[in-house]
This record gives C-alpha cells, structure tokens and sequence, in this order.
C-alpha cells in the first residue's frame, strides 16, 4: 500500500515538475510498462510507476529521498514505451533538480558531485577534462582509491589526456553558466 | 560530401581511438570532416540532469557554430548526436528555451549520426567497393545502446527496439551481424564513476547476452558505452575477456588500415581474436 505524507512541500510536487519539464502526469494510468523496462529497477527499491503514482496522490518532499532519482541512468526505456507519451525520464530529470535545490542528500554513491565536477571543468575550459574532474569528485567524496589501478593503463594507453583541453570557446561557455541555474549548481 | 565534424570531448582522452579510425574510415570513403572552430562540450547528462537550460544552450552553441558554416553537422558520439538532436528539439518545439539561448538558434541545423551518412549519403555498394580484406564470417554483437535510438520521437533513428543499422555494416563487411537480445539495453551511461555498482551489474548482464549468442566481440558507436563495456570487465565477477570496438576500428580494418592506425592498442580488453580473423 502507498501512504503518502500530503503537504510536506506544499500543494506536492505534481505542480513543480510541470513547471519545470512540462510533463503532465495525469494521463498515467498505471500500466507499469515504464517498471518493466526500466535497467535499474532490480536494483532499486522504487520504481518510476510508483514515482508516478506517488505524484499523481500529491506526494511532498519525501519523494526526493527516493532511491530511483539517483540510480537511473537517464537511459529513456521508460519514456519510449509509455503508452501515454509521458516523458518519465524528464520527470526524473526535474525530481533530481528539485532534490538539489531542496539539499536533499543522493541515498547512494554521489552522483550530484559528479555532475558539478563535470560541469566545473566545461565551464572552466569549454570541454570536459577528465583527469580535472576526477581529482574533484575524489577529493569531495573521500574515496581516493576508487579506480585508482585503472590509471597508470589508461595514461599509457592514451585513454586520459594529462593537459586540459585547449581550443574551446570558453566565452561563449562561461556566459551560457553565467544566464542559467548550471553556474549555481 | 562535406560535413561540420563536431568531434566530442571523449575524442580527445576516453575515445582517441573512435576519433582516429572516425578520420581514417572518412578519408577513404570520400567523406570530407571539417571542426566547427571552437567546439565546446554538449553538456552530456551532467548538464541535462542539472538545468534544462543549460543542457539546450550548451547544446545550441555548437549548432550555431555550425549553421554559420553552411553545411550538415556529423557526429559519431551517440551521447553528443543524441543531446544536439535534443537541443534542435527543444528550441523547435519551446520558445521560452530558444528565447534564453545565448545566441539565438531555430533548430534547423541538421544533425546526422555517421552510421546515417554512411548508409544514406555514402551507401553500402560504395563502402563495399572501396574494402580491402573482409571480417571474413567473425560473430558481431551490434549494440546500440540508449542513446542513438531514444527517445525514438526525437532521434528518428532506425527502429527504436531492433535497429538494424550497424548489422547492416557488419554484415557488409563480411561479418555475421548476431541476432541477441541486448542491442538497446542500457550500460549505465555516466554513472561510471558516480555508481561504478550500478554500471558493473548492467553492463555485466550486456556482455552475458553477447556471450550466450556466441559473440566473438561487441560492437559500439558510444565512447560510454565502449568505455563502460570494456574498462568495466575487470571490477565484474566472471571474466569475460570480451573485446569492445568501435564500429569505424572494424570498418577501417577491412578498408585496409593497420590495428595501430585504427588505436587497437588502446582498447582494455585486447582485440587479438578479431585482428586475426580479418584477412
């Protein structure tokens, strides 16, 4: 049975994901097509019919803490086969932007900081510099030691350049994060 | 047939190899490359996953860049291809998102996946024609990924849950293209170092699929995907040893270019079966 805690963000979410993906939610019927071929469900306590039907009941701020949010992999099964042409991957693109801009913390791995270590370096050099945000995302998560073996195979092989990236049009970069929420997040 | 080449930033480090054999496979088709002058990131799914806007803008940038040179944009990353297609998308069908771009853009520029000008510009009778040695019947596993094929609405490439595109390559090239379930499956994408547990579990259940249909090697057009397939197989429980090439790494080998002029050498898990079978 699905309880839902009403009100903990206000009149609940259903409201703010529109607004931020457009997606009208109230055309799921609950045909579970997006559960079935979602890649992570097996490894996930929630699945996006679920986060649908939550939604639909006007599910608050708790849904944020949800384990799907972080675990998909924005792979699109699920909007590829709905019925009902709801885009379920840009729902879960818009509860990942309002779990940031809510601080709710990822239940698992830190995919948050990957993405603003990856964002840092384009800002800053146009193109993404993998080393650069490798060093970023292992100083803030603490795990230094995570890969670390693959490293010396992969500068040998040329699989990681050692230099950033030069070339890119920086300014144009630098003042695309400068108009949008990406030089906030 | 001249294109505005949009390389990808995963050409410069993770996919050297894709970019070399992309060059090489190019030039002896006839297909001439030209970078649109500093090309900047597509904003990948970092940036989608973080702000609508910056995932469009980012996007939109380098297809200005392009639209300014006159000619069609080609792409060989499925990640860049699918957030370019995404961006024209996105400012076509929302005036709010085009009204906030940094330069404004329609969306006209047409963005082709290089699988597309080979089959549709180039054609299988030409390609054919200019090969040199074939895969000589070496076992192909064609996987696709998520990101050529959806959201089929947007990318209108090839049917959505059993393409056909890169068999038809393989089976050109003298290689048995296998009929398996995994081509549109997911390998976990950019959550390669965020949640390497949830790629090693998907990317392993790919490369089992592969394996029970026979493959001799998995075949890719994604530098995550490549990168997920292969880096990926020595944090998995079984030990695959399952090679993971480009598409344009076995194209150029039957268009007679070396293993060292097509980054071989690069690949993690070593190619040695599929090398030796081509003659």
């Amino acid at each position: 049975m699905i309880t839902i805690k009403k009100n903990k963000s206000g009149p609940g979410l259903k409201r703010a994901i529109k607004e931020l993906c457009g997606v009208d939610l109230s055309v799921c019927f609950q045909c579970k097509k997006c559960s079935s071929g979602c890649a992570v469900a097996k490894l996930t306590k929630t699945r996006p019919s679920e986060v649908m039907r939550r939604l639909h009941l006007g599910a608050g701020a708790e849904l944020l803490e949800s384990d799907l949010i972080w675990t998909c992999a924005s792979c699109g099964t699920c909007s590829a086969r709905c019925p009902m042409g709801i885009d379920v991957a840009a729902v879960m693109d818009a509860l990942r932007q309002l779990a940031i801009a809510k601080g709710v913390p990822a239940p698992a791995g830190n995919v948050p900081l990957f993405n603003r270590a990856f964002l840092k370096t384009v800002e800053k050099f146009g193109r993404t510099y993998e080393l650069g945000m490798v060093a970023a995302y292992k100083l803030g998560t603490g795990k230094l030691m995570a890969d670390t073996e693959k490293f010396p195979t992969m500068l040998k092989k040329g699989k990681l350049a050692l230099l950033p990236p030069r070339g890119a049009d920086t300014k144009t970069v630098k003042r695309i994060f400068a108009k949008t929420k990406g030089g906030k997040a | 047939m001249k294109y505005a080449y949009y390389p990808g930033c995963s050409a410069e480090s993770t996919a050297r190899d894709m970019n070399l054999s992309t060059l090489a496979v190019a030039k002896s088709l006839g297909i001439e490359l030209q970078e649109p002058p500093g090309w900047t990131c597509c904003g990948a799914t970092a940036a989608h996953q973080t702000d609508r806007q910056l995932a469009v803008s980012l996007a939109a940038a380098n297809l200005v860049k392009v639209r300014d040179m006159k000619l069609d944009m080609l792409v060989n990353c499925a990640a860049c291809y699918n957030r370019m297609k995404a961006a024209n998308h996105e400012v076509t069908n929302h005036a709010e998102l085009r009204a906030a771009l940094d330069q404004d853009y329609d969306g006209s520029v047409k963005v082709r996946h290089l699988i597309e000008v080979l089959l549709e510009d180039v054609g299988l009778p030409a390609i054919k024609q200019s090969f040199k040695r074939s895969l000589n019947g070496l076992k192909v596993a064609c996987y696709y990924g998520c990101l050529l094929v959806r959201p089929p609405g947007v990318m209108k490439f090839d049917d959505a849950e059993n393409p056909q595109s890169l068999d038809r390559l393989v089976t050109a090239m003298g290689g048995q293209s296998l009929d398996w379930p995994g081509k549109v499956e997911c390998c976990g994408g950019g959550l390669s170092l965020s949640r390497t547990d949830v790629v090693v579990n998907l990317s392993e259940s790919i490369l089992d699929m592969a394996e029970q249909a026979g493959a001799d090697c998995v075949v890719v057009s994604c530098p995550m995907c490549q990168i997920n397939l292969d880096l990926r197989q020595a944090d998995m429980a079984k030990k695959y040893q399952m090679p993971v090439v480009y598409l344009t790494q076995l194209l150029g080998l039957c268009l007679g270019y070396s293993a060292g002029e097509l980054g071989f050498e690069k690949l993690m898990v070593p190619a040695t079966n599929v090398l030796g079978k081509v003659q």
